[in-house]
């Protein structure tokens, strides 16, 4: 390769590669981003409930990967699990395998928490955690979805150790602190579960007897 | 067209009735879903009642002013329908805003027909026994784009910056459930629970999507709109709801129709 051409790769890749790095990390909306805020915020009656509208706020970790679309550099993004790792809190009893029976109850209810005018939850409506709307869980349970990965035999594949039942709490509890800016919610995080209620949860996934591992 | 139309929609019924059933016959949930599908399918889409509605509301003389509404501008001219709904959101001169085809509609309804925009919006969907105008008018207005792609490039700088809002707000996270509209319909061949979700980042995932509202839905009983689509979206996502017509709601449709750029119209199509 000659001098000139040589030369020639280094310019164009100068030139090419700011470019091509730059797009890779633009964020959404790009310079529109602050307007965009606004004019979100704005969309909705400023005289709502209160507790509607905190449903807005975003935490550094929802800003961050909404800045990244859900696909941090690493560096970023082990800053974040760390940050959520911090955040969980476990039952004051301190036994994470609690009831799979309850666990499956609430594996399968997705309901609760829906605010608005037009259609509402009524209030106190039980609130799940709706694995099933993501994943495969029991085999007899047929309508699952498919946004997380199948958790069929999740006991059986994994064990019951200690460290995996803490596994599975903990990722039920602030998915965060293991996957930065996974599709999974932080349950635990947001009050939307009880430390109980995911024991429960953590049971069915990793009981023996449990439909999730026995079929 | 109609005939035509309603073929389309009965071998896409009967496909997705085939490869359903098999798999999931057992769930008695999806059974009955099913059962309301070819119900609904056997006398042909309900929605096609409503668009007669529709045209009929469209050039009667209504309201304080007494006037049709046959002079409204949906952005190709003064009572051109043809191709209208396919090239909007869009950007007007007259209001200096970016509007859908549904804030385009009510402002004809104001300016025309001399509505107060409360009045007309107060039954902006319908409920059971409370039909809609909007909802009737909508449909009608867009199957007058049926077989024309959408056309939504977004060149104007207005256009330009909505759509980027759109997108904005796309992946914007928030909620007890930590979800944005990318989490539900961000990436190929996913499902929750047992409903598609296409990736609408994508001209194949927008188009599908976006070329066949307004919509019939089975489930629901009625035409849904665009905005009532999105609307119901964040009720999903467990955020409080956005008002009717919400410039949030325009830019997120500004952002889809544009990905969704080039695929032709297929409306009103019927959805689960
Ligand atoms: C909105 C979708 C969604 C919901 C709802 C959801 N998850 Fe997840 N889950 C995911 C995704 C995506 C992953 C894979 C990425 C990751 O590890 O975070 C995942 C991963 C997991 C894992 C780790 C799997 C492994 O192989 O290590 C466990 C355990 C899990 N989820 C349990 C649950 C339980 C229990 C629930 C209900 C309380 C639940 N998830 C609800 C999306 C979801
Ligand atoms: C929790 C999951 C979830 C979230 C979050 C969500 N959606 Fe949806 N969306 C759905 C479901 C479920 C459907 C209906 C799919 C079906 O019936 O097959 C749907 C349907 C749609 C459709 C119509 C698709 C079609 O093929 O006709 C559009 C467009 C859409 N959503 C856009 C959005 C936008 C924009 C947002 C963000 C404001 C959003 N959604 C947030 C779950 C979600």
């Amino acid at each position: 390769m000659n001098l000139k051409h040589a030369l020639f790769g280094v310019l164009v890749a100068a030139a090419v590669m700011p470019a091509l790095a730059q797009k890779a990390v633009e964020a959404p909306g790009g310079k529109f981003a602050k307007d965009a805020e606004q004019m979100f915020r704005a969309s909705f009656k400023a005289e709502n409930p209160k507790y509607w509208m905190t449903r807005l706020d975003q935490d550094e970790t929802m800003k961050t990967c909404q800045q990244y679309r859900d696909n941090p550099p690493r560096k970023v993004g082990e800053k974040l699990e760390k940050l959520n790792a911090a955040t969980i809190r476990y039952p004051v009893d301190g036994k994470l395998i609690g009831d799979w029976k309850e666990g499956e109850k609430l594996a399968a209810v997705g309901t609760g928490g829906h605010i608005g005018f037009i259609q509402p939850d009524p209030p106190g409506r039980v609130r799940g955690g709706n694995c099933y709307a993501c994943h495969e869980l029991a085999k007899k349970e047929l309508a699952y979805g498919t946004i997380g990965p199948s958790l069929h035999h999740f006991g059986k594949v994994r064990g019951n150790s200690e460290d995996i039942i803490k596994y599975a709490y903990d990722k039920i509890y602030n998915s965060n602190a293991f996957s930065a800016c996974t599709n999974m919610p932080r349950f635990g995080l947001h009050n939307w579960l009880t430390p109980e209620q995911i024991t429960h949860i953590v049971a069915f996934l990793i009981d023996p007897e449990s439909p999730v591992n026995k079929d | 067209m109609m005939f035509q139309r309603l073929l389309v929609t009965l071998v896409g019924g009967a496909v997705l009735a085939a490869s359903a059933g098999s798999a999931l016959a057992q769930d008695s949930k999806v059974a009955d879903e099913l059962a309301k599908y070819r119900d609904a399918l056997a006398d042909g889409n309900p929605a096609d009642l409503l668009e007669v509605k529709g045209e009929g509301l469209w050039s009667e003389k209504r309201g304080p002013k007494n006037a049709s509404l046959e002079q409204c501008d949906l952005g190709l001219g003064p009572g051109k329908l043809e191709g209208a709904y396919a090239q909007l959101p869009k950007y007007f001169k007259d209001t200096n805003k970016v509007m859908d085809v549904e804030s385009r509609l009510v402002h004809c309804m104001v300016t025309l027909q001399g509505f107060t925009q409360a009045d007309v919006t107060k039954q902006w969907y319908s409920k059971p026994g409370k039909e809609s105008d909007i909802e009737a008018l909508v449909t009608f207005i867009g199957a007058k784009s049926n077989g024309m792609p959408i056309n939504v490039p977004a060149t104007h700088p207005e256009e330009a910056k909505m759509a980027r809002m759109g997108e904005y707000i796309f992946y914007r996270r928030s909620g007890p459930q930590d979800f944005s509209c990318s989490i539900c319909h961000g990436q190929e061949g996913k499902r929750i629970r047992l409903q598609d979700l296409g990736n609408l980042t994508t001209k194949e995932g927008a188009g599908f999507a976006m070329k066949t509202w307004p919509s019939y839905r089975v489930s629901q009983g009625a035409v849904w709109t665009m905005q009532r689509r999105l609307i119901d979206c964040m009720r999903q996502a467990r955020w409080p709801e956005p008002n009717y017509l919400a410039d949030s709601i325009v830019a997120l449709e500004t952002y889809l129709q544009k990905t969704a750029t080039g695929t032709v119209m297929d409306t009103p199509g019927i959805e689960r």
